[in-house]
């Protein structure tokens, strides 16, 4: 990696070559564990539904993702006539970039992320909610009724969750006394019990579900996969997408879903912090447990209505961290 | 004559074509829906898109030659339609069948019924966005269609009635085997009942969601489960008692609420009856010829009696009505099968109004509808 560097600086200069670097990194790293969390979502699946899933394409079926990649890549893009051409076209790109963005701001050790930003936590909230543009405007270019229903149907969902996503953050937020989120590693503001220091779930577990939900739902994941719901909308807002395009999509999911489960893990996990372990094998172990956990409720639950979906987080989620906040502040007060 | 549209008020309203190529309408139903938002304003089921004319062919073919067709109108439940066509030919030509041949029939069509409501289960949730348990069911279902190849030697399409009883007879070795798959299914309520029943969101799509009214019902001539799920304890079963049912004891099992979860219970209720009536069939299940000896074999052209006549059947989906008109040749004159599909589909235009999208699958889903069933 450093000697890619040294010759790299040589051409771009130094900073120019970090950037390069990191982002190549960065995405390769992320394209590959996308075709691992497919091939991972499948094997829960599989056995959650007492069959083994894919076991055919290399040992217990770990290639079959790249035999797919490789036939979505040989498929036609086939654009409507009727879609408002550049909109189409673009929004399968955008949908990527505010998920790899994020993705650069989550630590992975003591001194190590792509970017560090005192304010982290608010880039992220702030970046997290631009995937959704994306996905509107493949909904309203497809010029497809099942298309924009998907479109508007995911505006108002990721709008209503990220509400409770926020505020269950920032009852984390109040205790660790910071919004940079390398300090949330800080073992020192962590709880303690008998002198050992706790993960932030101890003592927020009402906000770390809520915080499990809110982002079950603005990576469009069942129950909360409204936008897509195959049997209302048939692909929902990627209706009209195919080939790669409609694989951008799927891998954007799958990348949103490791970021904000890292995310998860950073805030309410203890991020990278572990013993024996190296830092980014930790955050990466933790991350998958959440993963893991919104797979297993994505094959067990039905899908919400959609005005049950919107009730849920207005009426019940919203309320109820705003309560946990409430009360995270009058402990902290008390305490102090 | 397509029913009217109201007219719409221009942005106010807009057309959602739902089918005929749509995971959801279960084949090839088409919805022609008017939404405003999400909500639907007028839904009108359009049909014909499967339509195969089984009731021409039934004209121009002896009434042996027809008996693969009966299980292609429903081919979840193949059998019950198979057997409605052999019992309505042997009553109208005075055939007598043996005994071991009515108690097969029944324990065949009760599975067949079983493997039916399954898939229903399965195809449902996966309709609300549960996928998981329609592969539970079509693992318990898998059982059942294996034991029905191991007689009648096909897995859907069956066609093993013939005048005079059954084409094959059942081997020493069935009923053990037949009872192997009862507690398979047996052992597997309890596990259904925590998956799906009890779900939190099963119950939120399910209570109150597409009411049908009792006089609704009646009016449309809705029949089966859907109708017992609406308070009307009729069931072909009790009501024209046919074959060796009167032997059997079995509730009809009836929820008066109307709404998906009622009809949802039925079914699973009346899977639990099918289960005992096999139970007592096989107990039952006399020595004996499984074909009358003066059986007319399909070779031969039988020839019915002039009249008109009427025989019905409780299918998995309802009353099944056969109504052959015969002039004393070897094909009918005119055969007109009522299919419990059809009146059942019919209904949901006027309960679709009001509900949204979402509710629009889950209630079309709730009916169990097979379109070749509707189209014929």
């Amino acid at each position: 990696m450093s000697v890619l560097h040294h010759l790299l600086a040589a051409v771009l200069g130094d900073f120019l070559a970090s950037l390069v670097l990191g982002v190549v990194f960065l995405m390769g790293f992320l394209t590959f564990n996308v075709l691992f969390l497919i091939w991972l979502e499948r094997k829960v699946a599989g056995h959650i539904q007492r069959r083994l899933g894919p076991m055919e394409v290399g040992p217990h079926g770990a290639l079959q993702t790249v035999a797919d990649m490789l036939k979505l890549l040989s498929k036609e893009l086939f654009t409507p006539v009727a879609a408002d051409r550049y909109t189409y076209l673009l929004a399968p790109i955008l949908v990527f970039m505010p998920t790899l963005c994020v993705a650069s701001l989550i630590p992975v050790g003591d001194a190590a992320a792509f970017a560090e930003m005192p304010y982290g936590l608010i880039v992220i909230t702030a970046l997290s909610g631009l995937t959704v543009i994306s996905i509107f405007m493949a909904g309203w270019s497809s010029n497809n009724k099942y298309a924009v229903l998907g479109g508007l149907r995911s505006v108002a969902q990721v709008v209503a969750y990220e509400i409770p996503v926020l505020l269950s953050a920032l009852s984390v937020v109040l205790i660790a006394q910071t919004l940079d989120l390398q300090r949330f590693g800080d073992t020192r503001s962590w709880p303690h019990l008998f002198g050992l220091p706790l993960p932030y779930v101890v003592v927020e577990p009402v906000a770390a579900v809520i915080f499990l939900i809110g982002i079950t739902a603005e990576t469009n994941r069942a129950p909360f996969d409204i936008p897509e719901a195959e049997s209302e909308l048939v692909g929902g807002f990627h209706t009209e997408y195919s080939g790669m395009r409609f694989a951008m999509f799927f891998f954007a999911e799958y990348t949103n879903m490791m970021v904000l489960g890292a995310l998860g893990a950073t805030l309410f996990l203890g991020g990278w912090k572990g013993p024996l372990l190296p830092g980014w094998l930790w955050i990466m172990l933790k991350a998958y447990a959440v993963i893991v956990v919104m797979m297993w409720a994505r094959w067990t639950f039905p899908r919400l209505r959609f005005d049950q979906l919107m009730s849920f987080a207005w009426k019940l989620l919203i309320p109820l961290a705003l309560a946990n906040l409430v009360v995270t502040a009058l402990v902290l007060g008390a305490i102090a | 004559m397509p029913k009217q549209l109201p007219v719409a008020e221009p942005l106010d309203t807009y057309t959602l074509n739902m089918g005929p190529q749509h995971p959801s309408t279960h084949g090839v139903l088409r919805m022609r829906l008017t939404l405003r938002g999400e909500q639907i304003v007028v839904a009108e089921p359009v049909i014909g898109y499967s339509h195969r004319a089984h009731e021409k062919m039934a004209e121009n073919r002896t009434y042996a030659q027809f008996l693969p067709n009966t299980s292609r109108q429903d081919y979840l439940s193949g059998m019950i339609y198979n057997f409605a066509w052999v019992e309505a030919v042997e009553k109208f030509a005075g055939i007598a069948v043996p005994e071991r041949a009515l108690v097969a029939r029944v324990i065949l069509a009760e599975f067949n019924r079983i493997s039916s409501h399954l898939l229903w289960i399965g195809a449902f949730l996966m309709d609300l966005g549960a996928p998981t348990p329609f592969l539970y069911c079509w693992d318990d279902r898998e059982a059942i269609l294996f034991l029905l190849e191991s007689v009648t030697g096909s897995r859907l399409t069956y066609c093993s009635g013939r005048f005079g009883g059954l084409n094959r007879d059942l081997d020493a070795d069935f009923p053990r085997r037949a009872r192997e798959v009862l507690s398979k299914l047996k052992a597997r309520w309890d596990e259904y009942e925590r998956l799906i029943e009890d779900n939190v969101i099963f119950r939120s799509r399910a209570i109150g969601v597409g009411i049908l009214t009792r006089d609704q019902c009646l009016s449309y001539g809705v029949t089966g489960p859907t109708l017992r799920g609406s308070g009307v304890p009729y069931d072909v079963r009790k009501a024209e008692p046919y074959g060796a049912y009167p032997r059997f004891e079995f509730d009809v099992p009836t929820r008066s609420e109307g709404d998906v979860l009622a009809r949802y219970v039925v079914r699973v209720l009346e899977m639990k009856q099918s289960v005992r009536i096999i139970e007592q069939a096989l107990e039952a299940l006399p020595a004996g010829p499984i074909l009358t000896p003066d059986s007319i074999g399909v070779k031969k052209r039988l020839k019915l009696p002039v009249g008109t006549q009427y025989y019905a059947v409780e299918s998995a989906r309802g009353h099944y009505g056969i109504l052959l008109v015969s002039e004393g040749g070897t094909e009918p004159y005119r055969a007109k099968f009522r299919t419990p599909s059809y009146p059942n589909l019919a209904v949901l235009g006027d309960v679709m109004p009001g509900n949204y999208v979402a509710d629009a699958v889950a209630v079309l889903g709730s009916v169990d509808l097979v379109m070749p069933e509707v189209d014929r």
